[in-house]
């Protein structure tokens, strides 16, 4: 069964790795972006199962791109692990601090003060002059544990990257939704009052949530920041979270690989309606928005469980 | 010699003297002008957050498109200034013309959104209707680039047209003054209609307790439909009395509505009276920043409200409601 | 020896309104106590600063000598006292299963174990065992929000059991629950409260109930202790006969209590 389950993922990461050297440029390029936003998703629905909406990720997912940034362009350190461990620290750092504030307040209020603080950062960085302002500044190409693959290859060694990552971050994540922990979001969001009262620290069950869904955007934002070569304060900005958000409620929140089809429809969308539409993208994603919250409350995924169901039986 | 020595200190003292007066003329023009700018941004903020917080306080929507009624009023009003203007008729009209197409923008919208899709999601989530307001302020977004296009609109006829007045040594624009008097007029208005009108009270009545209201036989639908008309009426207004001081472009209603969401924050969601403290809170700081260490102005106004919120979660004058079973 | 509950002169007030004054009560392992009174008299007052809820206003509250005042409450529930609620705080929109398996690892094992699955054949089979000790096995797989008044009144008591307290405090097991259910109830609340040997002190409105479990009574009225001994002791002094047992019998509702329990959030959520 464990067996079984490793190789299944091991072959879902090669197949996935193989698409994407299959595929055409711009279409690996979305796949990999959509693999990073995903993984970021999968911090907000984190959060989400534990009735928590947050507009502020995108701090934590431009701390992640900006770390890689700044590591590669200005401390000369390109290899991949070391960026990821160092995002990794540096968001779990920053949400250690925020997460003091942030995890006492519930419902809209926890949804505007993390925006709040994500605005500190975008404040902050497009008055920065030394780190691009507003134009932010280029990513430098990652190395490998002292290999430094040339032009072509390395946006493979960035592809084979982000797949490492889904595949890791999501069978962590479908483990966690399972153990004690994760139905302890659920037991919060459902009832804060029962879970003091079975002697354990509501605080304590949200802010370690918030911690890994710091660490997941910070983790996304890498990705995302190797895979487009650059980095700027709109990763920061609010809508850059609202569309985190969107992605969530759009693939729902039942299983782990919701966020990632979920973020996969969002770029191809955005894509298409960029070339036929140009200013129909917002409203696009608005009535969307609407047309889910009103008939689908549960996400996409919420057929494709329906459908599984039925087929079962 | 004695005399000598005297006379040299007489010198230093004076030196020291003229040196005081003239720090101390730099300290108050600087500060005359982070005041004036302040009070300046912070009426023009009160005006937004108004519209916001009265919602918020009545429907217990945070509603994110109200950026959206922000940018319709500068549109509108900018457009229509252009347009009044090119067809040469008196200048002084331009006002009216400014504020007119903004209301009408404003309130057009508002019953749109407000009959037409949020009357059938009321008593949903608060988060829910976060989201909810948040697609609507998607769909403006593009809605305002279909109607008026991405080209940025000027309106700086009517900021020009009042001229500018010298103070102590500082030129500022009396349109700026007129933004100071214009939004006082709304605090008043606001004040009065809340507490001294009797739709004012069954307002106070609803924010405070919605189910009694609806026992009491208040037509809370009602006044939900009046209030969203009023906030998105504010809003508008806010957009087309700063239009002319700015360049209307894409984008600005997607900008504003932060700021306002920290201002009502600062204030306690829900409370005029602390939008109007939250807007002078962000107004003078913004303008100190900006005139003392320009790389922190956006920082600051947020700094402040972690502040706040660190020491007074529920913001500085948050609206009591009654406790429910 | 100290006893296993001591209150000092214990107030509390919201605003203008003393809901509880000179609470002096003191409890011993191993003893039921019956509290009756009307509506708003303190009862659940006093359940809520017992428990960490409510801080009171003045006063002292000791757990085994221990004063347990400005504790939380999962604090007070480590510390031995455990409770029930009048409206039963349960996890809606999971299973009854589900409720008892998150409130074992939440209570008994307490360690957030982060990738172990909370569902193995082990702990299932301990939480349909806690089931049927409470007689409600046959809901183990219904989603709370459809469960009938009184399995959830049980649900809510054996979740609040699972951390052996030593002190159990029910507020009104049996409100909600029909009159012929609840002696049943009770029965099978009675029984595993005495097979943990815990002390208990239950709220209850109806005389019948507080006469067949009760060895002691307390007497709320408006916020004091009206009297304080035997159950017959208590139930046949005629004040409280005129002052309390009279009053329950007119109003079922018990809207001030209710609102006395109101569930609000731990800290400023929506203020």
């Amino acid at each position: 069964m464990q067996t079984k389950s490793i190789l299944l993922l091991i072959g879902g990461a090669l197949g996935l790795f193989v698409l994407g050297l299959l595929v055409p440029e711009w279409l690996s390029y979305l796949m990999i972006i959509a693999m990073g936003k995903g993984i970021v998703v999968l911090g907000v629905v984190l959060l989400m199962r534990a009735g928590l909406v947050s507009f502020g990720q995108g701090l934590y997912y431009c701390i992640g791109a900006y770390v890689a940034g700044t590591l590669t362009q200005f401390a000369g350190i390109s290899d991949v692990l070391l960026i990821l461990l160092a995002s990794i620290a540096a968001s779990v750092l920053v949400a250690a601090l925020v997460g003091l504030l942030l995890c006492r307040y519930r419902g809209i209020f926890f949804a505007m003060f993390s925006m709040a603080f994500s605005m500190i950062l975008y404040g902050l960085l497009v008055r920065s002059s030394v780190l691009g302002s507003t134009d932010g500044f280029n990513v430098l190409r990652p190395s490998l544990l002292g290999w430094v693959p040339s032009d072509d290859a390395s946006s493979d060694l960035v592809l084979a990257v982000a797949v490492v990552m889904v595949m890791i971050l999501g069978s962590l994540m479908w483990l966690y939704f399972r153990s004690l922990s994760g139905y302890a979001g659920e037991a919060v969001r459902e009832n804060e009052i029962r879970v003091e009262y079975l002697g354990t620290s509501v605080f304590r069950i949200i802010y370690t949530k918030y911690l890994i869904a710091a660490a997941l955007a910070g983790i996304g934002g890498t990705v995302t920041a190797l895979v487009s070569g650059h980095v700027d304060p709109e990763m920061a900005y609010w809508t850059t979270s609202g569309e985190f958000v969107f992605i969530a409620l759009m693939g729902g929140t039942s299983h782990v690989a919701a966020p990632m089809v979920g973020a996969g429809l969002f770029e191809l969308l955005r894509t298409y309606a960029f070339a036929i539409a140009p200013y129909t993208w917002q409203m696009i994603l608005g009535s969307t928005l609407l047309l889910i919250i009103i008939f689908l409350p549960s996400g996409l995924w919420s057929l494709v469980s329906r459908f599984s169901r039925q087929a079962r039986g | 010699m004695t005399r000598h020595v005297g006379r040299a200190e007489l010198s230093l003292c004076s030196l020291l003297r003229a040196f005081g007066a003239k720090v101390w003329d730099v300290v108050m023009t600087q500060l005359l002008a982070i005041i004036i700018d302040g009070v300046v941004y912070a009426s023009w903020l009160f005006i937004i957050a108004a519209g916001l917080t009265l919602i918020y306080g009545v429907m217990r929507i945070l509603n994110m498109a109200h950026g959206s009624f922000y940018a319709i009023g500068a549109y509108a009003g900018a457009g229509m200034v252009g347009w009044y203007f090119s067809t040469g008729s008196v200048p002084w009209l331009s006002f009216a013309v400014l504020i007119g197409a903004a209301l009408i923008a404003g309130l057009f919208i508002g019953l749109l959104i407000e009959r037409g899709l949020l009357r059938f999601m009321y008593g949903r989530n608060e988060v829910v209707m976060i989201l909810v307001t948040y697609a609507i302020l998607l769909i403006l977004e593009d809605a305002i680039k279909l109607i008026w296009g991405v080209e940025p609109y000027f309106a700086y006829q009517p900021y020009s047209l009042l001229g500018r007045t010298k103070l102590a040594g500082l030129s500022f624009a009396n349109y700026d003054f007129m933004l100071i008097v214009v939004s006082t007029l709304i605090g008043l208005a606001l004040w009065y209609g809340l507490n001294r009108t009797r739709n004012g009270k069954l307002l106070r009545v609803v924010i405070h307790d919605r189910e009694i209201a609806q026992a009491l036989g208040i037509n809370v639908s009602r006044i939900f439909t009046i209030t969203f008309l009023i906030g998105a009426g504010l809003g508008a207004l806010a957009g087309a009395l700063t239009a002319p001081g700015l360049s209307v472009v894409p984008g600005i209603g997607i900008e504003v509505i932060v700021l306002a969401f920290a201002v009502v924050v600062i204030g306690g969601l829900g409370s005029v009276s602390g939008a109007l403290v939250g807007a002078l809170i962000v107004g003078l700081a913004r303008a100190a920043a900006v005139h003392l260490y320009p790389e922190v102005e956006l920082f600051v106004i947020y700094a402040v409200m972690g502040l706040v919120l660190a020491i007074r979660p529920q913001g500085l004058f948050a609206v009591a409601s009654a406790r429910k079973i | 020896m100290s006893a296993l509950l001591e209150t000092r002169n214990l107030e509390r007030s919201f605003g203008a309104v003393t809901a509880a004054v000179d609470i002096n009560v003191s409890i011993n392992a191993g003893e039921v106590v019956g509290v009756i009174g009307s509506n708003g008299a303190g009862k659940t007052t006093f359940i809520n600063m017992v428990t960490g809820y409510l801080k009171p206003s003045a006063g002292e509250i000791l757990v085994d000598g221990r004063s347990i005042v400005g504790l939380q409450p999962r604090a007070v529930v480590r510390a031995g006292v455990g409770r029930s609620f009048q409206v039963a705080q349960l996890f809606p929109e999971l299973s009854v299963l589900d409720n008892v398996l998150v409130a074992l690892g939440l209570s008994v094992d307490r360690k957030l174990t982060l990738l172990r699955p909370l569902h193995s054949q082990k702990r299932r089979r301990k939480a349909l065992e806690i089931l049927a000790e409470y007689e409600i096995a046959g809901h183990a797989d219904e989603v709370v929000a459809t469960l009938p008044q009184g399995v959830r009144k049980l649900l809510d008591i054996a979740m609040a059991m699972l951390s052996s307290p030593r002190l159990m405090l029910l507020d009104e097991p049996t409100s909600g629950v029909a009159i012929e259910d609840k002696f049943a109830l009770m029965e099978t609340v009675m029984n595993r409260v005495r097979k943990s040997n815990a002390a208990t002190l239950f709220v209850e409105h109806d005389m019948d109930v507080v006469q067949r479990y009760a060895d002691r009574v307390l007497a709320f009225y408006d916020g004091r202790i009206l009297a304080d001994g035997t159950t017959a002791k208590v139930l046949s002094d005629p004040k409280v006969q005129e002052l309390v047992v009279g009053h329950h019998l007119d109003i079922e509702v018990d809207s001030a209590d209710a609102y006395e329990s109101t569930v609000v959030p731990m800290e400023v959520r929506n203020a």
